[in-house]
């Protein structure tokens, strides 16, 4: 359950993360894999090494991904749909694995921005990655 | 008995050594209580928790975050034996205070985040893997008294 304040607070943020999408998603990836050594067995077909181009492409797509959606976050169900089919019948992703992006997610905005990640944006942020990987997944079974 | 490489217990070390207990301590209960709002309920003696900034501003959760976060030095002093460092705490935690255990982890995510923001990109990827390594064990050890 997110309040106007609180949605117009993400849309905000992520709209900071665009222009450094590459930089912040590769992290949050890194993050992911370093922490959560399980999670790399799903990127196997790619260059995961730190500064690595797949890793830097990869964690673009999924931040701004994550971007577009947050400017209009009652339409999740609708702008998510083509990447609810991915995940579902292409990619697999056990969605237990969401949780763990998610935080590492919420741990690089936090080294990010410092401060400014209070409690009130962390809890907002929370809600919507929540809610975000829960669609993601709707179209699993 | 967990396993510690050098690297894994030099980052923890660096860690807790730079750390202020008495502002992260705080910051990282009220966050919990902020972002999870039903590990509320086992304040109910605390006092205003009403909104995010009479959480913020609680003395009595304060007070209790410095308390929590100088827990965590027994399992810093005994890495190799975390399990039964915390085997009273745990039967304290079940018997007395009755913590759902999942909510030990809830906290130790807003203890790594509020850690992040403190530290920035020093919180390395290989640092934030350390500790979380380091939080999941104390977390087990908690939870291992519950029956």
């Amino acid at each position: 359950m997110l309040t106007k304040h609180e949605k117009e607070l993400i849309a905000k943020i992520w709209d900071k993360m665009i222009p450094v999408a590459s930089d912040i998603g590769a992290e949050c990836l890194l993050r992911m894999m370093t922490t959560f050594p399980g999670t790399k067995t799903y990127f196997a077909h790619l260059d995961i090494r730190p500064g690595s181009p797949h890793l830097r492409s990869h964690g673009k797509k999924i931040v701004l991904a994550i971007a577009e959606c947050s400017k209009d976050i009652s339409s999740m169900m609708v702008t998510l749909a083509p990447l609810q089919t991915l995940h579902a019948y292409k990619l697999r992703i056990d969605p237990c694995n969401f949780k763990l992006l998610c935080h590492c997610i919420l741990v690089t905005l936090a080294a990010h921005m410092g401060d400014e990640f209070n409690p009130v944006a962390h809890a907002a942020m929370d809600k919507y990655l929540s809610a975000f990987a829960a669609v993601l997944a709707e179209k699993y079974r | 008995m967990v396993e510690w490489t050098d690297e894994e217990r030099a980052a923890i070390s660096d860690i807790f050594s730079k750390l202020d207990y008495d502002d992260i301590g705080p910051k990282s209960l009220s966050r919990c209580l902020i972002v999870y709002p039903w590990t509320q309920r086992y304040f109910g003696g605390f006092g205003n928790l009403y909104n995010a900034e009479a959480i913020m501003n609680n003395p009595l959760i304060a007070k209790h975050g410095t308390t929590v976060l100088h827990g965590l030095d027994r399992a810093l002093k005994n890495m190799d034996d975390i399990k039964n460092t915390y085997a009273e705490l745990s039967v304290l935690h079940s018997e007395k205070l009755h913590v759902d255990p999942d909510n030990f982890k809830l906290l130790s995510d807003c203890l790594t985040i509020v850690i992040a923001g403190k530290m920035g990109n020093a919180f390395t990827p290989e640092y934030q893997a350390s500790f979380q390594k380091f939080l999941s064990v104390v977390v087990s050890a908690l939870g291992r008294q519950y029956h």
